[in-house]
């Protein structure tokens, strides 16, 4: 027995491939990974919910199965056992919410499946799961999603309430009666590109707030 | 203004490092040179420096946007008063359209320099006068109806996103006024689009005098109905519905001579939108498929924001081409797009925003193609002397 086995399931060490996911080392905010779906599904909260709970489990799962078997897959044919792993796990999904969220699954047509193609997911697993034991894989599978979902979630909340005036489909606004005093839901804010303004900000925030993140040039 | 100098000058060691209030220096310094021309000099090196700062050449703007203020403060009160069917003097029009910019031309300011000087508190920079002009125009582009808070947002992300986040005055990609534009355009096109929205007070559509519609001419050619076109000579004095100070081709030209006599704005961008308008108005009247192609190559120059576009929007010297060619090329490319985008794209009526928008984006990649042909040019010429005098 190593002495790596004995370690707690929530050691420090464990408990940061968790969290650091969520802040310092966002894929979304700092590593720049996974826009294209930010930019597609974050119009209203609960798509962007579900696209987000998906993301987490695709990618821990994923992380799980891979570092599980990491000591067997050739090196040479890796990223097709990967992408079989994922596809799998994306059509489980996929399938799932079209059976208990069909409504949900029709907003996000084509983006549920192209979470294969979410580069997050490739990334953990060519940067982590493969070098590493099932458990701590799981939990930065598991991080790694929930950091793209928590950006997923803010957008879509300031995206939802400027551009529809509601919030998770409560129209906050127009009971507030902020429409009587000729306050108008802003147009561009459901256009796509105004989600990647959206996230611009978001990095503008963070790095204000941690000087460590801002290259020195 | 003695009085004036001596009080600055008794103030000035206060504002300055080390003084009680060198925290707001900047601010000092900006109303210290907006009053007095800069008294900085160099110190090192063969160079002398113009006291014709940024503010000056502001200044100039300012003055020749100043016909096309005040015809649209004519038009708008006269467009105001034809559509409730009212017979209205030359100064009640005037006073009328004035009382309706005013509004308008504070909140721009207000907001815009407000934003200006927050900014340049927490960079401790200079407050740069970027926004002298662009408060001026924004007011001069957008529908007279449009409610202050939509100018206030607009304004705000203009200079936020638009100018600050990328520097400030002089590192900005887009046009910051026409990005506020674009901003009310995509956010709130209830208020840009349609006929109402162009005569003061007619979306309340009150007391609407009969057949009065409202219509500016580029929708009426949209629409398909070009022989209700009002004539030549009015659209090029200005009488016709539209944004505040785009309408009257006059005016326009006026501040045109005023900058090309500065030398403020670039001739050459002014002549290569004519240029690029005149020869996609020649091809569509060649192609002339459908009533609308049809339409004089001429009448383009005098509908919409075109000449408004060429004059001030496209010659901003931050986000226009640099180089000597460049600048032929960038302004023949918008005039073809804005005509390219009106005639052929029923969903924007208007192409001169978008045109302008997107050749900001090309600009550096304008200059980067003229600079680069010089260099290759002057290689070859390099080669060929090698070769000869080998031989």
């Amino acid at each position: 027995m190593d002495i790596m086995e004995k370690e707690s399931i929530f050691s420090p060490r464990n408990l940061k491939l968790l969290t650091e996911p969520l802040g310092k080392n966002n894929p979304i905010t700092v590593q720049v990974l996974g826009i294209c779906s930010a930019l597609a599904v974050t119009v209203k909260l609960k798509p962007a919910l579900v696209m987000s709970l998906s993301v987490i489990i695709v990618t821990g799962m994923s992380n799980l199965v891979i570092a599980a078997f990491r000591k067997y897959i050739p090196e040479t044919i890796r990223i097709i056992v990967q992408l079989v792993v994922i596809a799998t796990l994306v059509i489980l999904v996929d399938q799932f919410l079209k059976a208990y969220v069909f409504d949900v699954s029709k907003q996000l047509s084509v983006f549920v499946g192209l979470i294969i193609t979410n580069c997050i997911i490739m990334g953990r697993l060519e940067a982590f799961a493969m070098a590493n034991k099932p458990w701590p894989s799981f939990l930065d599978g598991i991080g790694n999603g929930a950091g793209y979902g928590l950006i997923l979630v803010v957008v879509a909340f300031f995206r939802e309430l400027l551009g529809s005036g509601t919030v998770y489909g409560y129209p906050v606004l127009e009971k507030l009666g902020l429409f009587k005093t000729g306050y108008e839901n802003n147009g561009m804010v459901i256009l796509p590109p105004m989600a990647l303004i959206f996230v611009g900000l978001i990095i503008w925030f963070q790095r204000s707030r941690d000087k460590s993140l801002v290259e020195k040039n | 203004m003695n009085s004036l100098r001596k009080t600055l000058d008794k103030l000035k060691p206060h504002f300055s490092k080390g003084g009680r209030f060198s925290k707001l220096q900047s601010v000092f310094d900006g109303m210290e040179s907006f009053m007095f021309v800069p008294d900085k000099v160099t110190f090192s090196g063969s160079h002398i420096r113009d006291y014709t700062d940024l503010k000056r050449t502001m200044t100039i703007v300012i003055i020749a946007l100043l016909p096309a203020l005040l015809f649209g403060s004519y038009n708008t009160g006269l467009q105001h008063f034809r559509s409730v069917g009212i017979e209205s003097g030359i100064f009640q029009s005037f006073g009328y359209g004035f009382l309706r910019i005013l509004p308008f031309i504070i909140v721009s300011y207000l907001v815009g320099l407000g934003i200006e000087f927050i900014a340049a508190q927490i960079r401790g920079h200079e407050i740069n006068e970027g926004y002298l002009v662009t408060g001026l125009l924004i007011p001069l582009i957008m529908p007279i109806d449009v409610p202050l808070w939509m100018l206030a947002l607009a304004v705000a992300f203009a200079v936020i996103l638009g100018k600050e986040v990328f520097g400030g005055t002089g590192m900005n990609t887009f046009n910051p006024a026409l990005l506020a534009r674009a901003f009310v355009f995509f956010s709130y096109p209830g208020w840009m689009t349609g006929d109402t929205v162009w005569t003061a007070g007619l979306t309340a559509g009150k007391n609407i005098a009969d057949g009065f519609s409202g219509a500016t001419p580029l929708s009426l050619c949209v629409t398909g109905e070009i022989s209700r076109l009002p004539s030549f000579m009015e659209m090029f004095v200005g009488t016709i519905p539209g944004s505040f100070g785009e309408t009257s081709v006059i005016a326009i030209l006026i501040g045109a001579a005023v900058l090309i006599a500065t030398g403020v704005g670039s001739w050459k961008i002014m002549a290569g939108v004519f240029g690029g308008g005149l020869a996609m108005g020649l091809l569509l009247n060649a192609i002339s498929a459908n009533e609308y192609m049809h339409l004089p190559f001429y009448y383009q120059f005098v509908m919409g924001g075109f000449a408004f576009g060429a004059v001030f929007m496209a010659t901003d010297p931050v986000t226009a081409a640099q180089t000597e060619k460049g600048k032929w090329i960038y302004g023949f490319l918008i005039g073809v797009l804005s005509i390219l985008i009106r005639v052929l794209n029923p969903a924007y009526p208007e192409g001169v925003m978008l045109a302008i928008l997107l050749m900001n984006v090309f600009a550096p990649l304008i200059d980067y193609f003229v600079i680069q042909s010089s260099i290759n040019r002057r290689l070859k010429r390099v080669k060929v002397e090698i070769k000869t005098s080998v031989k």
